[in-house]
């Protein structure tokens, strides 16, 4: 019996009995639906948190001031005073890196005329902009002169400009006070929104390093260096060689821990995606549990189907039908009952994730693997659920089945 | 009267000796093993037909007959003997082979029709095609001209639901006969049939039998209906009791002719 005739007789069957079909295809229906919507879900996050940290910054590696272990004392991070501008220029000179920004921030009050608010101030050196991917859309980032001026001059983002200055009010060129000391703003610099750890990036001014350093926290070392590697191929070498070359500088013997903390937007994307990715395989898990019970329930009417048509078998086997002829029958019965409902069911799943997109703003994102699983497991529900009432149907004596009333 | 004389008798009617016979069982046992019991249902049954016979099988319920049909139909193994179908000892194939042997050598007619239900008479006919692996045209063609070759051209659509007795039983035989078999076994054909339908039934076995030579082996309990073939062996307690040629063989033709003409409008309609 060729397969195309199988096919055909498989469909005939359940088409006879339509109502009962689609009860059983539900199932499948539901746990592909639900496995599909589960995994969009979950990659539709992790593609979300890629974008953010590639928004973070230009293949960034960050560097901050560890903890110090002074006799046995751990003070927290950032706290050690061995970072300097001085290690922020020899890192420029590795060749995998591009640009590099030393950073000391500290939080002040901020004043404008009557209105005050309260902000972190980066003090940072010009290629943080290009590190961070920040384009300044008013005015212009201060220069390498101001940072060597220790210039009062800052730049505003978003939020500080929306808390100081009236709506259309020009903040470039206005002066105001952060502790006490006038700053000119020269530029103001494109909204960011939030962070992947759910913080505003646009309540920030940033102003020279140098300025930050001397003038507002009064201290001679920095906190953090911001460098770009030259490329997102380039930025676990540039991880490397900085980490050597800051040892180097620092004279850490090689029993000695870092005094400095090195993170590349890779490491965090790794741990965020690996959590992502347990989140999303433990959803879908549960979700293919309700395909395992779609499959008994085919399992179910399949043998249902078998004793109600023991006549038919046993006619089917008078004529000549082999076992193997009644197995494959019943087979694909099964096989093409949960195919069907594996293909609705992704249809179902990628509606249902359009749906919570819309309605809950999620982002979801269908990866086409998804779809090739969601078919291939549910033509394996099929056969493996299918199976056994094949084999009981194949196994019917054809002079019992043929007397069956 | 002994047997031997019965057995030349039948040869002498038939004269086909040197012919290989359609169907040749050689002491056939069938002993069903109920457990504690033994159910003895066949006990010893030699039995040649030849080609072109149209054998009626009778005996009271228990005498062996559906054992034995069931045997020759190769729906079953014999405890002990030797069958030959068409030459071949088939009393020793696997069950795939005995498919195969069912699917082309044996056409089968049963009492309760045996049609698929919510399928079409065509469809019906075709099954037996499906299994060999006739292609899709040729298995339309070839079950077509089956059901003409019953009178039921017309009627191809039709599902059994919407057909008589009388006409589902030819649907039957056209299924049987489709695959073009060496033997038709029907088993009790027109025991769910009223007397006139019977006789049409009949009239269309003796002619397939009579026009295409075909060898027909039937299985009855009504002695008029076994006075239809031209020879009657009959089973008792799992033995040959009897194995004569009909005398009075009865024509299906002329028999529906002296029929009064009944109602039968109203059923066709």
């Amino acid at each position: 019996m060729d397969f195309k005739a199988i096919f055909r007789v498989a469909l005939k069957a359940l088409a006879r009995n339509k109502m009962r079909t689609i009860l059983t295809m539900l199932g499948i229906i539901i746990g592909v639906a639900a496995v599909i919507c589960t995994v969009a879900i979950g990659e539709g996050a992790s593609n979300q948190v890629q974008e953010q940290l590639a928004s973070l910054g230009d293949n960034l590696v960050m560097v901050f001031a560890g903890s110090v272990n002074s006799h046995g004392i751990h003070m927290g991070s950032q706290a050690t005073k061995t970072l300097t501008a001085g290690d922020a220029q020899s890192i420029a000179q590795i060749p995998f890196v591009k640009a590099v920004s030393p950073g000391v921030g500290i939080g002040e009050q901020i004043v404008y005329q009557d209105q005050n608010w309260f902000s972190g101030v980066s003090g940072e050196s010009p290629a943080y902009f290009e590190i961070r991917k920040w384009p300044v859309i008013q005015g212009s980032p201060f220069t390498q002169h101001d940072v060597e001026g220790a210039a009062n001059v800052c730049v505003l983002g978003r939020t500080v400009v929306e808390n100081l200055f009236a709506d259309g009010e020009n903040p470039v060129g206005k002066v105001i006070r952060i502790h006490n000391l006038p700053f000119r703003v020269v530029g103001v610099l494109s909204p960011k929104g939030e962070s992947p750890w759910g913080h505003d990036e646009d309540d920030i001014i940033v102003a020279p390093y140098t300025t930050v350093q001397k003038k507002l926290a009064g201290i001679s070392w920095v906190q953090s260096i911001q460098a770009s590697a030259t490329a997102v191929g380039t930025v676990v070498p540039a991880e490397q060689q900085i980490e050597s070359l800051l040892r180097q500088r620092h004279h850490l013997r090689p029993d000695e821990d870092d005094d400095f903390i090195i993170r590349s937007t890779l490491d965090i994307a790794n741990a965020r995606e690996q959590s992502a990715r347990v989140l999303t395989l433990l959803l879908a898990s549960i979700a293919s549990v309700s395909l395992l019970v779609g499959g008994i329930g085919i399992m179910n009417i399949m043998l249902v189907s078998v004793t109600e048509r023991t006549r038919e078998i046993g006619i089917r086997m008078a004529v000549g039908a082999t076992e193997n002829d009644v197995q494959n029958q019943f087979l694909s019965e099964a096989v093409v009952l949960s195919l069907l409902g594996g293909a609705l069911g992704i249809i179902f799943g990628v509606f249902g994730s359009m749906a919570v997109s819309s309605m809950l703003h999620w982002p979801t994102l269908i990866p086409p693997q998804a779809i090739v699983i969601a078919v291939v497991f549910s033509a394996g529900v099929g056969v493996f659920f299918g199976y056994y009432p094949a084999r009981k149907a194949a196994r019917l004596d054809p002079i019992e089945a043929l007397r069956y009333e | 009267m002994p047997e031997e004389l019965l057995q030349s008798e039948a040869d002498e009617v038939n004269g086909t000796s040197g012919v290989v016979p359609v169907i040749e069982v050689e002491n056939l046992h069938k002993t069903y093993d109920l457990g504690e019991v033994q159910v003895h249902a066949l006990r010893g049954i030699s039995l040649a037909v030849e080609p072109g016979e149209f054998v009626a099988i009778m005996g009271a319920s228990g005498s062996g007959k559906s054992t034995f049909m069931n045997l020759i139909g190769c729906l079953d193994r014999s405890t002990r003997g030797r069958y030959l179908l068409d030459g071949q000892d088939v009393s020793r194939l696997s069950k795939i082979e005995l498919a195969h042997i069912r699917n082309r050598k044996i056409g089968f007619v049963f009492q309760g029709f045996n049609l698929l239900s919510r399928t079409s008479a065509l469809e019906n006919v075709e099954l037996p095609l499906i299994y060999c692996s006739v292609p899709h045209q040729e298995r339309l063609e070839r079950a077509q001209e089956a059901i003409c070759s019953v009178g039921l051209q017309g009627r191809e659509g039709h599902h059994p639901a919407q057909l008589s007795g009388g006409q589902q039983q030819r649907v039957a035989i056209a299924r049987a006969l489709v695959t073009n078999p060496s033997l038709v076994v029907a088993d009790e054909p027109t025991g769910n049939l009223d007397s006139r339908t019977s006789v049409e039934i009949m009239d269309i076995f003796q002619r397939l039998n009579a026009e295409r030579n075909i060898t027909i082996l039937l299985v009855t309990h009504e002695p008029d209906i076994a006075r239809y073939a031209k020879r009657i062996v009959l089973f008792r307690d799992g033995k040959i009791r009897r194995d004569s040629i009909v005398e009075d063989r009865l024509d299906a033709r002329q028999v529906i002719l002296d029929l009064p003409v009944v109602d039968d409008e109203d059923e066709e309609a």
